[in-house]
């Protein structure tokens, strides 16, 4: 399988990656080797094979559904660019 | 003082415990030594203040006779792991001025015994790459450089700076981390020691995630003792990550010297590829000849599905790596770029704060977890990575102990001289290492020997889950027989 110019811009809308058209035709060979390199599972017989959830064997483990921690509030917006108090700011998303 | 950058980890606790010097005057050589050496940009931030004073409350705690099992010892961090009020960037300009307001389990466990930080490391932009020239802080240079000649090579990725700054004698040792060979590698390029443990056995917590089923984090050091010793302090059991094993962290140290005599060792007939170099091939069976000498029964196995690990890996890792990497919008932390709307401010944001391989891998991962493609690339690369662990149990179930592989298909290259038309060319470097994240395996490489020109190889040893502890016997015999090596100093 390979991609198109279409389907390259259509992976970077759908990654939220901005590119520009003089990009694509260099990121359409790129993945197109990435693509042509992995071709090569299709040749092995993974019938009746499960799929790979958990590498080690183990049950997921759970906590009591309680709050163990909060109160940070500082903390969670001390990276933000843009902050007002406690909330993060982002353009207006409803019109 | 600068001698004192030259012991080994081993070495530098028995002087600190017997007062030869002091963690204060250990730190500063290392100081120094990392001033002297800015060239191969193996640190991306020096913490010397920091380092003192964490030097000094060793110091103080040796006197009082109530020392950790790292008290005072100075290393290095990757950039990966969260560090409390010093800056964590994974080498991304996207994290840009990131600085954490945590501490991540790893880190906070080698402070618990003692350790001092002397700064973060430099590694591959979110750990993507193999030669650590993904950086947004720029490439790092091998200590190690070809017999008579000047150019600078690679140190392997994507926990470059942290085998540059070791094989450099910057710091006794250092963190990294493993998702497709990202310690073994650039340990097998420096001749340091790196091992990969079991998935699971070191918590994820507060290390930037890149694929998070194959991540883990590991020590690199100058012996496998050294390695021995970072591994138990970092390993552990950690509620805060729900793959990390609730298991016992055995004392990694008493298995070094332990007698191999009678243990199976499995040489794989896969691991022999067409092309490979003559001199990979001989250091290969000069390690069996070494095990063997040293009581250990080697033995052929087969790994039939050793050839589609890699394939099958570059769609695991990416597809991880594009849900992982949602997280940087330019909302919560890191860059932030106007756009017209918030979709393009998420857009611009990622497209300036990402370098070309990070974008590469997340439109591969987004291409193959995309509705239609789901099947074909995700759900069957999963099915493979079920035969290829089922190769090592099928391995390990008749009774062979450990595996012994080389570590990588050819010694450390220029910078600037693979992957620069085609990426797999690059990612082919991980061929002899990715098999192991894949299933989850603990992962050992020990440098063994040097090619023509004078350059560094490592040997790997693959081991049965959990089972760090023969890795590092058998790694011991094969350091006893090989030796250690140190670059000359050029820079």
């Amino acid at each position: 399988m390979s991609v198109d110019a279409a389907t390259v811009r259509r992976i970077a809308h759908l990654a939220r990656i901005a590119v520009s058209e003089d990009e694509v035709p260099h990121l359409q060979g790129e993945l197109n080797a990435m693509l042509a390199f992995v071709e090569q599972l299709s040749e092995v017989n993974v019938d009746g094979v499960e799929p790979m959830t958990s590498v080690t064997p183990m049950q997921m483990k759970k906590r009591q559904d309680v709050v163990n921690d909060g109160e940070i509030a500082d903390d969670i917006v001390a990276n933000a660019p843009a902050t007002e108090g406690h909330f993060f700011l982002v353009p207006k998303v409803v019109e | 003082m600068t001698d004192l950058t030259s012991l080994t980890l081993a070495e530098a606790r028995e002087g600190l415990a017997d007062k030869s010097f002091t963690s204060l005057e250990l730190t500063d050589a290392h100081l120094g030594a990392i001033e002297a050496a800015r060239v191969l940009n193996a640190f991306v931030m020096e913490t010397p203040d920091q380092a003192r004073a964490m030097a000094r409350e060793a110091d103080a705690k040796i006197a009082k006779g109530d020392a950790g099992p790292l008290a005072g010892i100075p290393l290095g961090i990757k950039d990966l792991f969260a560090t409390k009020g010093v800056r964590t960037t994974a080498c991304s300009n996207i994290l840009g001025n990131f600085v954490p307001t945590y501490e991540s389990t790893v880190t906070s466990q080698l402070w618990r015994d003692g350790a001092v930080m002397l700064g973060k490391l430099n590694n591959d932009e979110f750990a993507m790459g193999s030669s650590n020239e993904t950086s947004c802080f720029g490439p790092v240079g091998n200590p190690w450089r070809r017999d008579g000649s000047n150019a600078t090579l690679v140190p392997g990725g994507s926990s470059g700076g942290s085998a540059s700054a070791v094989a450099a004698l910057l710091c006794m040792g250092a963190t990294a981390t493993d998702t497709g060979g990202s310690i073994r590698q650039p340990a097998a390029f420096t001749a340091t020691v790196g091992i990969k443990p079991t998935y699971g056995r070191c918590s994820r917590w507060g290390v930037v995630a890149f694929a998070s089923s194959l991540d883990q984090a590991g020590p690199i050091a100058r012996s496998v003792r050294d390695a021995a010793m970072l591994l138990r302090s970092m390993a552990g059991h950690d509620p805060k990550d729900t793959t990390s094993v609730d298991i016992p962290v055995p004392d990694y140290e008493a298995a070094i010297g332990k007698s191999v005599k009678g243990m199976k060792i499995g040489i794989p007939r896969e691991y022999r590829l067409d092309g490979m170099p003559a001199e990979i091939e001989k250091l290969w069976s000069e390690g069996a000849a070494w095990l063997k000498a040293a009581g250990a029964e080697l033995v052929e196995v087969s790994l039939p599905h050793t050839k589609y690990a890699l394939p099958a890996y570059y769609i695991v890792a990416p597809a991880e790596a594009s849900s992982n990497l949602a997280r940087y919008d330019g909302v919560r932390y890191g860059l932030r770029e106007q756009g017209k709307n918030i979709i393009e401010m998420y857009e611009n944001a990622r497209a300036e704060g990402f370098g070309a391989e990070v974008k590469r891998r997340v439109m591969i991962g987004t291409y193959v977890l995309s509705a239609g493609y789901y099947d074909a690339y995700y759900l069957r690369a999963q099915k493979v990575r079920t035969l290829i662990k089922k190769d090592f149990e099928d391995c390990f179930a008749k009774g062979v102990d450990a595996i012994l592989t080389p570590a990588t298909p050819s010694a450390a290259f220029g910078i600037g001289e693979k992957g620069g038309a085609d990426p797999v060319e690059m990612y082919l470097n991980d061929i002899f290492t990715v098999t192991v994240n894949m299933a989850g395996l603990p992962g050992i490489a020990v440098p063994a020997g040097k090619d023509g020109q004078g350059l560094p190889l490592g040997l790997q040893l693959i081991g049965r889950p959990f089972d760090e502890e023969t890795l590092f016997s058998l790694g011991e015999v094969i350091e006893q027989a090989a030796g250690r090596f140190t670059p000359a100093r050029w820079w």
